[in-house]
């Protein structure tokens, strides 16, 4: 019972996530049947599912906030602003409760109580007879192990239980049975439509038997793959309403096929009792009596089937399976009969519907993950040891081994995607954190996410989370103007927060961005002179007094908010950022806005790097960071000041940095002529060239963190392990560039420039 | 040693080395392995006494020359030099030492606290000071002599 449990709440977190992106598309403006009815769905799940465990709370809490939405789906309640505000709460609430019930902790009365009475004051009190209908389900559920309610008032999946069958239904009075024809013309395809989706749209208001029609088709040699040559016949079992859904009627099933309304024939016929001669008409299903009618028993239950994993190979065979029995030519048409099929067969993939999955401890993921960096290492020393037994590069040892490289990569790769997950979940409780902290200063806040499917390891959402909502409650609190302020600076009254993330080359790139008066940089450095963070009479740019704001000690808030200025500063945002391998910039205009910009490492295990010599040292460059590698000629070496150098590089100058010495290996050479050069770009464009010794192998590294055994060291961003079980240091070149003092001359050499 | 009989009492096993031409000793329960000297890795921004990282079976691993971090004299030849891998149970580190001497059962009644001589700086990093054989073995407190995680020497 309590693994049943544990699926509930994982399952019933899934819920909750798409119950948020119901509301949020509802919120944007998608306020079609099918947005209100995922919202509906999810709530009437977990309504379900609590029920089965006894979660009053929850189940109280969710059936009130499903009569106000359902009132939205019948269309008596069309909610304004205000409304949908209150269903987010709502949804905020429900996803307290379920976490509360999780934990066994219990959830403050008056944190539900006014939100309940708000939704009660929507709907009106007329929810007593619901209530009546949705007892029997629970009861229903306790008896059968919480499996699948056959009455699909609860219908959530709970892995490892098998779905009951529609036990009563056969008896049920308001029983209607339709006959649907449904051939499609060309167009049908032309245009765009999917068969395969009609078919499940009316398995979701139904049970369904499916027969396909495949006389029309050619022979293989004749065929027009673009043509439309199948028809399908339908028999449409519809079980009576649950009392919170309109009986289906013939407009109802007409509805499905609105979209390709005179793109095919559509014949739809009802029948109040079973005739005999409906059955005749379907021989194709007696061959395959079992698959059949079972798979569209999976899914007829609920609305909720559609968010099963189960139904996904189930309807597939039973829309393709009949077809060859029926067939009066079997051997040349077998094979195209095969291919419509198939083709419908991929689809689910890139449906609505989710894919199956694996639910995996995190350790066995990790475990993996450590072994495949010791195989890159591996593999690594291998190659190191057939180039040192002086094989020619075409042996077949060496294209052997290369393969192997290709296989470790691949692996790599692999499961490094295992950990990746959609960076969605920490979106959406940064929406939530915008919800509250506007509500908390009393300003109108829209909250806009871009980019939410880029996938991220999940020990950086996880690590992501505190730095975030430190960022976005700092957007909304001091980011945006007060309501009045931006409507005398002619903005709209709505401040806009915007989150972004984005793949950047090889890296991620995540954007908090507020539409508000930007930083005020004389306050900002006024307070840092107060706090004697700086000197007064220091000469900073701009971009160094935005920096301010990441140090210790420093906070802008003029008037301490409940929401920030509470000791947590941006300087451990920025810490905890660095610990991630990233880097956080900031970027802010006057009256417009500021932007954070956290760019962070895609894995935190393996990279592609640069082997590098530099004074006897060997060190890893990260390959995204450099953009091209020279050998500086006469032409290009310019002297700026007395100690640094420039170079230049196609009409641009760019500073010269010596590794070596920045690292403190060694002195400035006397003469970089002939020197090699990397050119290292940056985030924000700027570029330098580095002086290194040699480019010894460009290969996959291991990410060994130094943090933990040694500290952390500037201008370094992590260790790796060479193929000769060396130990490299990896630069972190943006940080070693913005310490870097770019001495590569000594002060007392004078050199003609 | 001339103390076995007295099995009653409370014993601290001790590994003892030279180091910069004087006795010290770290207790046994804290040595996870003795190896040979590994060219290590030079870290960037380090204090003097640092040498470096080395590749310990796949981990990352601090080297601490001991003799500078004791402020002794350094002696230059490397290869005569043994690592001792200690374990401070959050995290793990080598001392580069001239080499190990023996395995000493000392018992606690044994170990006098070193005397206050406030002109030596190196005097916090010994927790105690025991005679065998005639000869002064100093007993290093590990956590004085590894720097804590993520203090930036510069």
């Amino acid at each position: 019972m309590a693994e049943i449990r544990a699926a509930f709440f994982v399952e019933a977190e899934e819920l909750l996530e798409s119950l948020q992106d119901g509301l949020q598309l509802y919120d944007d403006g998608q306020r079609d049947d099918e947005t209100i009815n995922v919202v509906f769905r999810a709530v009437h799940s977990i309504k379900g599912g609590a029920g089965a465990f006894g979660l009053d709370e929850l189940v109280q809490f969710a059936h009130t906030f499903e009569t106000a939405l359902d009132a939205v789906r019948s269309g008596a309640l069309d909610p304004d602003g205000a409304a949908v505000k209150l269903f987010f709460r709502s949804a905020d609430i429900l996803a307290d409760l379920v976490r509360a019930a999780r934990d066994g902790t219990d959830l403050p009365a008056d944190v539900t109580g006014p939100v309940l009475a708000a939704l009660g004051e929507l709907t009106g009190e007329e929810e007593e007879e619901e209530e009546v209908d949705f007892q029997p389900a629970t009861l229903s559920l306790d008896l059968g192990g919480a499996g699948g309610d056959a009455g699909g008032a609860g219908g959530l999946d709970i892995p490892g239980l098998p779905p009951l069958p529609p036990l009563e239904a056969p008896q049920a009075p308001a029983r209607s049975t339709w006959t649907i024809r449904f051939a499609p013309h060309d167009a049908l395809l032309v245009s765009g439509n999917e068969p395969l989706y009609l078919l499940r749209a009316l398995a979701e208001m139904g049970e369904t038997e499916v027969s396909c029609d495949c006389t029309e088709l050619p022979g293989l040699d004749t065929i027009d793959p673009e043509a439309a040559y199948l028809a399908w016949t339908i028999r449409l079992d519809c079980p009576p309403p649950e009392g919170d859904g309109p009986p289906v009627d013939e407009a109802a099933i007409r509805e499905v096929f609105e979209f390709v309304d005179g793109l095919c024939d559509l014949e739809i016929t009802a029948e109040a009792v079973e005739p005999p001669s409906d059955a005749a008409a379907l021989p194709p299903l007696d061959p395959a009596p079992d698959t059949a009618p079972g798979a569209p028993a999976d899914v007829a239950p609920a609305p909720i089937a559609a968010e099963a994993p189960t139904p996904a190979p189930a309807d597939a065979p039973a829309a393709a399976a009949p077809p060859a029995p029926d067939l009066p030519r079997p051997a040349p048409d077998s094979k195209p009969a095969a291919k419509p099929a198939a083709a419908p067969a991929p689809e689910p993939r890139t449906a609505t519907r989710p894919a199956a999955t694996v639910r995996v401890d995190l350790e066995r993921i990790d475990r993996l993950v450590n072994l495949v960096g010791e195989l890159v290492i591996n593999q690594a020393m291998l190659s190191q040891r057939v180039a040192e037994a002086g094989l020619p590069p075409n042996s077949p040892v060496a294209t052997g081994l290369e393969e192997f490289m290709q296989l470790t990569r691949d692996i790599q790769e692999s499961v490094m995607m295992i950990r990746a997950q959609p960076i969605k979940s920490l979106f959406q409780r940064m929406a939530r954190i915008v919800r509250e902290a506007s509500s908390d200063v009393g300003k109108e806040v829209r909250f806009v996410t871009e980019g939410e499917n880029t996938e991220v390891d999940k020990t950086v959402i996880e690590r992501l989370a505190d730095p975030l909502t430190h960022m976005i409650r700092n957007a909304v609190d001091h980011g945006l103007e007060k309501t009045e302020d931006r409507v005398a600076a002619g903005k709209p009254a709505e401040g806009r927060v915007t989150l972004k993330a984005a793949h950047r080359s090889g890296r991620i790139l995540i954007e908090i961005a507020d539409d508000g008066g930007g930083i005020n940089r004389p306050r900002v450095r006024e307070i840092a002179e107060e706090r004697g963070l700086i000197a007064p009479d220091a000469q900073l740019t701009e971009s160094e007094i935005d920096n301010l704001l990441f140090m210790p000690g420093f906070s802008t808030a003029s008037e301490v908010s409940s929401l920030s200025g509470r000791g947590v500063g941006m300087d451990v945002v920025r810490s905890s950022i660095q610990a991630l391998g990233g880097r956080v910039a900031i970027t802010s205009r006057r009256g417009e806005g500021t932007t954070f910009s956290i760019s962070l490492p895609l894995t935190l295990a393996v990279l592609d790097g640069m082997v590098v010599g530099a004074a006897g040292e060997t060190l890893v460059v990260p390959l995204n960071a450099i953009l091209e590698t020279l050998t500086l000629g006469e032409e290009d070496l310019r002297a700026l000041g007395p100690q640094t150098h420039v170079v230049q590089i196609r009409g641009g100058f760019v500073p010269l940095i010596d590794l070596g010495t920045e690292l403190g290996y060694r002195a400035p050479l006397d003469n970089y002529m002939g020197s090699t050069v990397l050119l290292i770009g940056q985030e924000e464009g700027q570029r330098a060239a580095m002086v290194v010794d040699a480019i010894e192998d460009q290969r996959q590294v291991v990410i060994k963190g130094l943090e933990a055994t040694y500290g952390r060291v500037p201008g370094i961003a992590a260790a790796t392990i060479l193929g000769d079980g060396q130990i490299a240091l990896i630069l972190d070149p943006p940080d070693l560039i913005a310490g870097a003092s770019g001495r590569t001359r000594a002060a007392n050499l004078p050199l003609a420039g | 040693m001339n103390d076995q009989a007295r099995t009653t009492e409370q014993m601290t096993e001790l590994l003892s080395f030279r180091v910069g031409g004087q006795d010290y000793s770290v207790p046994i329960m804290s040595v996870r392995e003795i190896r040979g000297s590994a060219r290590a890795t030079s870290l960037p921004h380090a204090p003097p006494y640092m040498r470096g990282v080395i590749n310990l079976r796949g981990t990352v691993l601090p080297i601490v020359d001991l003799a500078a971090r004791l402020g002794l004299d350094v002696e230059g030849d490397e290869a005569r030099n043994v690592i001792i891998v200690v374990d401070l149970g959050e995290r793990t580190a080598g001392l580069m030492v001239d080499a190990v001497s023996d395995i000493l059962t000392i018992p606690d009644s044994e170990v006098q606290p070193p005397p206050d001589l406030a002109a030596d700086g190196a005097r916090g990093f010994v927790s105690g000071l025991t005679i065998v054989e005639g000869r002064m073995i100093r007993i290093l407190d590990l956590h004085e002599v590894l720097p804590p995680p993520g203090e930036e020497a510069a």
